[in-house]
């Protein structure tokens, strides 16, 4: 070969040189090969725990089962509150690029108001990255349908169900069996984290609230094996969860209903108790909401424009309404001069024109039917002429001569200012005042003249329905106590408090003697105008049971001195209360109901036929019971 | 400099050897031994590896079958045939690579495949661990063994420009295997130990400026990240966290083949390609690793041996330029994946699922095979 670019081999010389360099190689190559198996003794053999910790953290992942909620019930087994099953759209936060486009492609798939497009964007931005945000709640069969068409187009767009609470019931039972919310960051400060974990709502109003422990149930735990992406391969153990109690309610729903209709579109409220057991047979408070819509949380305005409106539907004005007792305070005041002697049932005031004035004041105290003319006097006056035709007069002079502490310490003892439920949610114990609640609060000492007020039920004292119903309830017992309570019963017993011991410093005749004229304010009738029960007229003319009650009309501003009330003249927020409370039937009392209607009028012609229509349908069910 | 490998010696060997080329098929049994155990040990792995897909498997075996092939072919040419043709293949391999530069393919972020219709696609730089040893061979062939100043220049711009290229891609792994692959070639030539001294300070010297002048800012914002994994928690540092639980969690004896959790359950990425290793890490432990590593450098002392028999000086360069470079993938692979090297994307060879690699080691093999048994060539 004689082109250069032909092969022309060189013989291979191993010279010491490269038979050096050669088994240098060697020796660098089985060095480097030594690293490498030293780095692998000290990931296999040295470390080998902390890795095969971590592969197995990595592979196993523990996921919470949240309970399904505990039921509610009312006592007829009605179903006040159920766990329902819902499709829902929802989108894992991560898989989100570009919310706009995302948004249109829901809009492809069904309607999306602006309202829920708002809510669903507050929701996105606060969640977590891996969280399935929910963008629409409640599919129906149609919209499924039309998201399974179109499910390849739009695939971070997922369908997931979830367990929702549902109240059958709606705005009827809302102010007793409150509802669920979706647990908010602050929630989860006050929470057990560990038994929440997993849990979506939380009970925060009325017996969902107050129940919320036995209601919750305890969560289940899930070994899972999962891959790189999180997705669950496979199921290594199961812990189920455990599903919170079912509860019985001693409501009646449907006697709810009609408390409900009785008071029609007026603000006000209800509440009837069973006076054997304490178990609240009714609460309405007026107006309402429905509880749903708190529990999706999806119309986030909504909270904010219920709790805007004037005439506060959110408020439970059965448990938290604070109203003057009015005349309604009047039998127990009797029950107090009694319990410290300084009446009886023979002692008489004159009353010729239906005014009092205090020894050595000028201001004049009328009665509630006082009339610019003069006349209006009721002559004279025993306690039972007192308490059934409502005598301003007979309890100023009774109020001239018994001080407020006396007073104060005696209506304590039925519940005046005091909350003394044993299962309600933030029942407020409203305002019974004495002489140093009056100091404490206004700086001043009680005036005699306040007295004057204090007798009649107006001034300080105020009360809710609630407590009104439980003074109904402690007459109807002849003094005996039962504190309110809603809970029938549970799947385990809860412990509920004591009762209180009987209102002190009444004798029995005593009791029978006051329900007797409790009674002729319902039917003492056809003796002349004041010869008659005040509520007769209203209620009593027709009525086929014997049933005892007392009105009360409170007045929300004071009116001058030589003016006379004309309700036609007053703005509609000014005018008075109206309030009612009465049991039936007298001898063998079986509910006790109470009532106010705010800015209603007259107790015995706007709350008596409430109470009345309220107790005429319990005892029809008790007669159509007993039948069967 | 090179006289130690030989130069043109006045006596003749070729009496030693006697024999006509093509009157028998030559290769070295040992070699093909221990490759075949390689490769036994390989599919075993990717079987599990590749999630007990038997598909996945067939294709892989026909890719090796093609690769021993190749190599049974490789070996049987004379060595002439590639003297002759060792700036053919270098040129065609570099027009491959600007092929690859203008419509690479991009995969992850560096463009390193090569989709020609009918063809299936392949990765170019692959070719290198052949044609740069056969290329760097033919020179010093031809240069006599004496290398001049000049030639040293030579030197550096026919390894430089593929391994630019290559770098470029980017594909830092196989530029680094390539750049010690041609020194550790030098080295073993004989070259003295000051043109290294030298070259060092030359890097020494254009490092910063190319850090600095050539290099765009996502070059250096890519090789800072090599070094810092924590710099990309989900990516590299992400795999290297993974591939060293899975072998740590291996133990000594593995948790059993097809019961690796790492790379079933997906945390283990690439686990059928450039981290295989961790996937017999964890399945089959210390023990497996230790056995395939010393299987490595089995093979890497029989080739060295090969190549130390060689009969003339063209095959002894080719030889060992060969052998360290498949050595120097070995290493880069298994440091990589043992969080001792940055992640930089390189298939372990003869067990990493793919063509690419298997094929071209093998034909690598049968080149070495042939310039280094192939003795008929002294006679001219």
């Amino acid at each position: 070969m004689s082109t250069k670019r032909a092969y022309d081999p060189v013989p291979l010389t191993l010279s010491k040189t490269i038979v050096y360099r050669a088994s240098a190689a060697a020796v660098v190559a089985s060095l480097l090969i030594f690293l490498l198996v030293a780095r692998l003794y000290q990931l296999q053999i040295v470390e080998h725990e902390r890795y095969a910790t971590q592969a197995l953290e990595n592979r196993l992942t523990t996921q919470t089962i949240p309970p399904p909620r505990g039921l509610i019930y009312d006592r007829n087994g009605n179903n006040l509150a159920s766990n329902r099953i819902v499709p829902s759209l929802a989108v894992i936060k991560e898989n989100v690029d570009n919310i706009d486009t995302l948004v249109a492609n829901v809009r492809a798939l069904v309607e999306f108001s602006a309202a829920e497009e708002s809510s669903f964007r507050k929701r996105l931005k606060n969640a977590q990255g891996d969280e399935k945000v929910i963008i629409k709640r409640h599919l129906n069969e149609e919209q499924l349908a039309i998201e399974a068409v179109n499910r390849h187009r739009f695939g971070n767009i997922l369908v997931i169900t979830e367990i929702l609470r549902e109240y059958p019931y709606k705005a009827l039972a809302s102010h007793v069996v409150g509802s669920v919310r979706q647990i908010t960051i602050e929630d989860l400060r006050q929470l057990d984290t560990v038994r929440y974990r997993g849990s979506k709502f939380v009970g925060r109003r009325g017996v969902e609230n107050y129940y919320e422990d036995i209601l919750h149930g305890e969560i289940g735990l899930r070994q899972v094996e999962v891959n790189a992406s999180g997705r669950v391969m496979s199921e290594i153990s199961v812990d189920p969860a455990t599903r919170g109690q079912t509860i019985t309610l001693h409501l009646d729903i449907e006697l709810q209903r009609v408390a409900d209709e009785a008071l029609g579109d007026r603000r006000g409220a209800v509440v009837a108790i069973d006076p054997k057991s304490g178990g609240i047979l009714a609460l309405v408070s007026k107006p309402s909401y429905d509880p749903n819509v708190f529990v999706t949380g999806l119309e986030g305005n909504e909270y904010d424009r219920l709790s805007a409106r004037a005439d506060a539907p959110l408020f439970n004005r059965a448990t938290q309404g604070k109203y003057p007792p009015g005349s309604t305070i009047k039998p127990l005041l009797g029950m107090a001069g009694l319990a410290a002697g300084v009446i009886d049932w023979e002692l008489e005031f004159d009353d010729p024109r239906g005014e009092f004035q205090l020894p050595g004041s000028d201001y004049v105290y009328r009665d509630w039917n006082w009339r610019k003319s003069g006349i209006g006097g009721q002559g004279h006056v025993d306690l039972f002429r007192a308490i059934y035709r409502s005598s301003n007069i007979y309890f100023f002079h009774l109020g001239a001569v018994l001080d407020i502490d006396t007073f104060a310490s005696f209506l304590g003892q039925w519940g005046y200012g005091r909350n003394t439920t044993l299962d309600i949610l933030d029942a407020d114990p409203g305002i019974l005042p004495n002489n140093t609640w009056k100091k404490n609060s206004t700086g001043e000492w009680w005036y005699p003249g306040d007295n004057m007020n204090f007798v009649i039920g107006q001034g300080f004292t105020l009360v809710t329905p609630l407590q009104l119903a439980t003074v109904a309830t402690i007459f109807a017992n002849r003094g005996k106590w039962v504190r309110p309570r809603l809970l029938l019963s549970s799947e385990q017993p809860v412990e509920l408090d004591q009762d209180f011991p009987p209102v002190q410093g009444v004798f029995g005749h005593e009791w029978e003697r006051m329900i007797e004229a409790l009674t002729a304010v319902v039917h003492r009738g056809h003796k002349g105008y004041l010869q008659n029960g005040l509520a007769w007229a209203h209620i009593g003319m027709d009525i086929s049971y014997q049933m005892a009650g007392k009105s009360g009309t409170a007045q929300v501003v004071a009116i001058p001195q030589g003016e006379e009330y004309d309700e036609e003249l007053l703005p509609e927020d000014k005018r008075k209360h109206a309030l009612f409370f009465g049991f039936a039937p007298v001898h063998d009392p079986v509910i006790a109901v109470a009532t106010v209607v705010e800015n209603g009028g007259g107790g015995s012609e706007f709350a008596a036929p409430v109470v009345r229509q309220v107790i005429d349908s319990y005892l029809a069910d008790i007669v159509a019971n007993t039948d069967d | 400099m090179t006289e130690s490998l030989g130069g043109r010696s006045t006596r003749a060997h070729h009496h030693f050897f006697s024999g006509s080329y093509g009157q028998t098929i030559k290769f070295d049994i040992v070699l093909i031994i221990l490759t075949l155990l390689l490769l036994g040990f390989g599919l075993v792995v990717l079987y599990s590896a590749l999630g007990q897909s038997w598909s996945g498997l067939l294709n892989q075996a026909i890719r090796l079958c093609l690769g021993l092939g190749c190599l049974m072919l490789a070996s049987q040419l004379r060595v002439s045939t590639y003297y002759r043709w060792a700036p053919t293949v270098y040129a065609g391999t570099i027009m491959l690579l600007f092929a690859v530069a203008v419509f690479g393919v991009s995969n992850k972020g560096s463009q390193r495949w090569l989709d020609l219709p009918g063809l299936p696609s392949f990765q170019p730089s692959e070719f290198l661990k052949i044609s740069l040893p056969l290329i760097v061979g033919w020179y010093i062939t031809t240069r006599n063994f004496k290398l001049k100043f000049f030639d040293y220049l030579a030197l550096i711009l026919i390894v430089g420009l593929p391994t630019g290229l290559v770098f470029l891609q980017p594909d830092y792994g196989t530029a680094l295997i390539l750049l010690i692959g041609v020194a550790s070639m030098l080295f073993l030539c004989g070259v003295r130990l000051r043109w290294f001294a030298g070259g060092l300070v030359l890097v020494a010297i254009s490092a910063p400026i190319i850090w600095n002048f050539v290099f765009r800012d996502y070059h250096r914002s890519r090789i800072i990240t090599l070094f810092n994994p924590e710099r990309d928690p989900l990516n590299a540092g992400w795999n290297i966290i993974q591939s060293k639980t899975a072998v740590g969690s291996g133990g000594l004896t593995g948790k059993g083949l097809f019961e690796g959790t790492q790379s079933h359950l997906d945390f283990l990425p690439e686990g059928h390609t450039d981290f295989i290793i961790a996937v017999i890490g964890e399945e089959l432990g210390f023990v497996w690793c230790v056995a395939l590593l010393c299987c490595y450098l089995l093979i890497f002392a029989r080739l060295m041996y090969l190549s130390t028999t060689a009969t003339n000086g063209f095959g002894y360069v080719v030889g060992t330029g060969i052998t360290v470079i498949f050595f120097g993938y070995v290493l880069v692979n298994v440091a990589m994946v043992l969080g001792l090297l940055p992640v930089v994307g390189l298939p372990l060879p003869l067990v990493s699922y793919g063509g690419s690699s298997a094929i071209t080691t093998m034909a690598a093999f049968g080149v070495a095979l042939a310039v280094c048994t192939h003795k008929q060539d002294l006679e001219k």
